[in-house]
C-alpha cells in the first residue's frame, strides 16, 4: 500500500487539476467547436448544419477588419514593443546610477490596467482636449493630429497605447536577460579591444534568444485578447474601424445574440494563436530531445 | 365584542394567507441609474402594498448586454426570473425557445386589448396569446434645438430636410456647430433611421427595415437617405467620435450646437438642467411623418409554483395599471403605453408625443424604431448599423453602402 501510494502520489496530485484542465479548458473548446458548426443565435443549439458560420464570417466586411487589424496592430506591436525595449534596457544597462528609480518609472505603466490606459489615452489623442488642442494653443493653428477620429488612422493609436504600457515590462524582461549574460566574456571581449556596440550585436544579444522568445510569446498573446483597450480608448469606433476578433466575438455573443457567429470567431481566433504557438512548441520539445 | 370581531377577522386572515399563498416576484432589469432606480422602485412599493413579495434583480452594464448574459444562464440551468425587461422582437426570440409564460387571463381581464394602439400590442404577443407587458412608449424620431441659437439666427424648426440642410448651412457660417452628435454606432443608426423615416416614409420605412425587402434596401430613396447623412456628416463638429449622448445634449443645451437627433430621453437632461420645454429648449418630429417607437417592457417567464404565478400576473396587472404607467413615465421622460392616462402633469414634448402617435396609430404610421432593437433581431440591426456607421465614419459612396447593406443583410439570415 505504501509503495503504491510512493508511486501514485504525483499522479493523485496532479489529477483534480488536470480534470480541471481537461473539462473547462479541452471540454469547452470542443463545446464551442460544437456550437461552431450550428445555426445557434440565442441559445445554443446542437443540430449540426455544417460550415454555415464560417462562411457568413468571411463574407462579413466587420469580420475582414477585425482581422486585417489583429494583424496590423500585432506586428506593429510586437516589433516596437520589443525594440524599445531592448533599447531601453540596454541604455539602463550602462551602470547608470539612478538605475532602480528610472526602472520603476518605465515599468510602471505595466501597473495600470488597460481601461486606465485607454481611458487615459482617449483624452490625451482627442483632437478637442489633448495634443491637437494644446499644440494650437500655443499658435500653431494648423497643427493636425486627429488619428483617434479618423477610422484610417484609429489603429495606430491602439498600438501606441499598448507599446506605452508594455514596453517597460519588456525592457525588464531583457533587462534581466542583459544580467544573465556571462561578464567573464564580456569582460574578454573589452580586453581584445571590441566596440561597444559589436559586443551587443555579436556576443550579447545573440546569447539573449530564450528571453526573445518568451518576450514575443508573451506580446503576441497580449496582442491576440486586446479587449479592455479597444473598449476603452476607441469602442471599436470610428464605426467599426479598430475592432478586433475579441471586440467581434464580444459584440456577436453577447448584443447581438448571435452565439454561433460568436463561436466560429472564437475558433478562428484559437487558430491564429495554435499558428503561434506549435512551432514554439514543436522548438521547445525538440531542443530537450537534443 | 370588538376585541372578538377583530380576532375573527385576523384569524381569517391568516387561514387565507395560508391557503393562497404569497405572490412572488423576481425581477431582472437594468434600471439602475437614478431617474430609472426610482421608476422601478415605485413598481416595488406599489407590488409590496398589495402583499406582494418583490425580489430585485438588477443587473448594470453594456446597455443590457450583462443582463442577457445572466438570464440566459438562468434559463439555461432551468430557474428563470419571474419577468425580464425584454423588449422588441427579443420577446419572440426568448418565446420561440420555449420559455415564456401565457398571461392572456390578466391581459383579458385587464382589457389590455382596448387600452394599447395595436402596433405596440403586436409586440406583447407571441403566437396570439399575451407574454409580455409594456412600460412606455419611447419616441426616437425626436429633433431637439435650442430655442435662443435659432432665434437669434432666424431659423424656424425644420419641416423638411432641405429646410433642416439650408438652416444648417446658416448656422455653420454663424460659426455655431449645426449638429450636436455622438459617434457611436446606435448614435449613427438613430439618426439613420430618423433620415430615413423621412425620406422613404412610413410604407418605404417598414418595407426596408421590417420586412427587410432588399429592392427597397437597394432603392434610390434608401441612396438618397445615405447622401443625406453624407451632407449631415459635415453638419457635425470634428470632435464627435465615441461621444456620449448626454454630452451631445449639453452641446445644444448650452448654445455650442443647434440641434440633436435623438429619443425622448434627451428631454430628461434638459429637464434636469432646469430647462424648460417651448421655451429654452424646442422638440419637434423630425421631418417626414411617421412616429418611431421604442417601447421598453417586461416579458414574463414559465414558473412553477402557485405563488410565482400569482406574483407573475400581480406585476402585469400592475404594470400596464393606469398608476403605475403615469408615475414611471413622468420620471423616465416617456409616455404611457396605454392612451386612456390623463396626461395632465406632463409636459408640452409629451403631449405632442402622444398626440401624435395616436394619429399615426390610426393612419399606419406608428413604426417601430430599428436602431433601438424593435424592428428586427440582434443579427439583422446590428448588420444593418455596421453599414450606417462605417459609412458615415468614412467616404463610403451612397452607390457602395446600399449594395453593403444588401449584402449585409443578406448575410446575417
Amino acid at each position: 500500500m505504501t509503495k503504491w501510494l510512493e508511486e501514485n502520489t504525483p499522479k493523485l496530485v496532479l489529477a483534480p487539476s488536470f480534470i480541471a484542465v481537461l473539462i473547462f479548458v479541452y471540454g469547452f473548446i470542443a463545446w464551442t467547436a460544437w456550437v461552431s458548426f450550428t445555426r445557434s443565435r440565442l441559445l445554443p443549439r446542437y443540430d449540426i448544419e455544417g460550415f454555415i458560420q464560417y462562411d457568413r464570417l468571411f463574407a462579413s466586411p466587420r469580420w475582414d477588419t477585425a482581422l486585417n487589424n489583429l494583424f496590423v496592430f500585432g506586428f506593429l506591436f510586437i516589433v516596437i514593443a520589443m525594440v524599445l525595449g531592448l533599447v531601453l534596457a540596454i541604455l539602463l544597462d550602462q551602470n547608470i546610477r539612478t538605475e532602480g528609480a528610472i526602472r520603476t518609472v518605465y515599468l510602471y505603466p505595466m501597473a495600470l490596467s488597460m481601461i486606465v490606459t485607454g481611458t487615459a489615452w482617449k483624452w490625451i489623442l482627442n483632437p478637442g482636449l489633448g495634443i491637437q488642442a494644446m499644440v494650437r494653443g500655443w499658435g500653431f493653428e494648423d497643427f493636425t493630429f486627429d488619428w483617434l477620429v479618423n477610422p484610417d488612422m484609429a489603429i495606430y493609436t491602439i498600438v501606441i497605447a499598448a507599446i506605452w504600457q508594455s514596453s517597460g515590462f519588456v525592457m525588464a524582461l531583457f533587462l534581466a536577460g542583459l544580467r544573465s549574460v556571462d561578464g567573464e566574456i564580456i569582460k574578454a571581449a573589452q580586453v581584445d579591444g571590441i566596440p561597444t556596440w559589436r559586443i551587443y550585436t555579436a556576443i550579447i544579444i545573440p546569447s539573449m534568444a530564450p528571453i526573445f522568445l518568451s518576450a514575443f510569446i508573451v506580446l503576441s498573446h497580449l496582442a491576440i485578447k486586446s479587449f479592455d483597450l479597444v473598449i476603452a480608448l476607441t469602442g471599436g469606433g470610428p464605426g467599426y474601424a479598430t475592432d478586433l476578433p475579441a471586440t467581434y466575438m464580444y459584440a456577436m455573443a453577447f448584443s447581438r445574440g448571435d452565439i454561433g457567429q460568436a463561436a466560429s470567431s472564437a475558433m478562428i481566433m484559437m487558430m491564429v494563436v495554435f499558428a503561434i504557438v506549435v512551432p514554439y512548441l514543436y522548438s521547445e520539445l525538440r531542443s530537450k530531445d537534443d | 365584542m370588538k376585541s372578538v370581531f377583530f380576532g375573527a377577522v385576523s384569524a381569517t386572515a391568516l387561514i387565507a394567507s395560508a391557503v393562497h399563498a404569497e405572490p412572488q416576484a423576481e425581477v431582472l432589469h437594468w434600471w439602475t441609474s437614478g431617474g430609472e432606480a426610482k421608476s422601478v422602485a415605485v413598481l416595488q412599493e406599489e407590488f409590496a402594498s398589495k402583499g406582494g413579495q418583490w425580489t430585485d434583480m438588477p443587473v448594470a452594464g453594456g446597455g443590457g448586454d450583462a443582463a442577457m448574459t445572466a438570464l440566459r444562464a438562468r434559463v439555461l440551468s432551468g430557474n428563470a426570473p419571474t419577468a425580464v425587461q425584454l423588449k422588441g422582437p427579443a420577446i419572440q426570440e426568448w418565446y420561440e425557445e420555449g420559455v415564456l409564460a401565457d398571461i392572456s387571463p390578466v391581459a383579458e381581464a385587464q382589457g389590455w386589448a382596448d387600452v394599447l394602439p395595436a402596433s405596440i400590442a403586436g409586440h406583447m404577443k407571441c403566437e396570439g396569446t399575451w407574454c409580455a407587458a409594456p412600460v412606455n412608449v419611447h419616441r426616437v424620431d425626436w429633433i431637439w434645438a435650442n430655442a435662443d441659437v435659432l432665434e437669434a439666427n432666424g431659423i424656424e424648426m425644420p419641416s423638411t430636410w432641405d429646410e433642416f440642410n439650408a438652416a444648417a448651412e446658416k448656422l455653420q457660417a454663424a460659426g455655431i456647430i449645426p449638429l450636436a452628435h455622438g459617434g457611436q454606432a446606435w448614435q449613427d443608426a438613430t439618426v439613420f433611421e430618423a433620415v430615413a423615416l423621412g425620406i422613404l416614409g412610413a410604407d418605404g420605412f417598414r418595407k426596408a427595415f421590417v420586412d427587410l425587402d432588399m429592392d427597397t434596401l437597394k432603392s434610390d430613396e434608401m441612396k438618397a437617405v445615405f447622401d443625406q447623412m453624407r451632407t449631415m456628416r459635415g453638419y457635425v463638429d470634428d470632435n464627435f467620435s465615441g461621444r456620449d449622448w448626454n454630452l451631445a445634449t449639453a452641446m445644444v443645451m448650452n448654445g455650442e450646437a443647434a440641434f440633436q437627433i435623438m429619443g425622448d430621453w434627451a428631454k430628461g437632461e434638459f429637464m434636469a438642467a432646469g430647462k424648460a420645454p417651448g421655451e429654452d429648449f424646442l422638440c419637434a418630429s423630425v421631418p417626414g411623418d411617421g412616429f418611431l417607437y421604442n417601447v421598453d417592457s417586461f416579458a414574463m417567464f414559465d414558473v412553477d409554483g402557485d405563488d410565482k404565478k400569482a406574483g407573475q400576473e400581480l406585476l402585469a396587472e400592475l404594470i400596464v395599471g393606469q398608476n403605475f404607467q403615469k408615475v414611471f413615465n413622468l420620471n423616465k421622460g416617456s409616455i404611457p403605453a396605454r392612451i386612456d392616462v390623463s396626461l395632465e402633469e406632463f409636459d408640452s414634448c409629451a403631449h405632442l408625443s402622444a398626440k401624435d402617435m395616436g394619429e399615426s396609430s390610426d393612419n399606419g404610421s406608428l413604426l417601430p424604431s430599428y436602431a433601438h432593437g424593435m424592428a428586427l433581431r440582434g443579427a439583422q440591426s446590428g448588420a444593418i448599423t455596421d453599414v450606417v456607421t462605417a459609412h458615415f465614419n468614412s467616404d463610403m459612396s451612397s452607390d457602395e453602402a446600399v449594395n453593403m447593406l444588401a449584402d449585409a443583410v443578406a448575410n446575417s439570415m
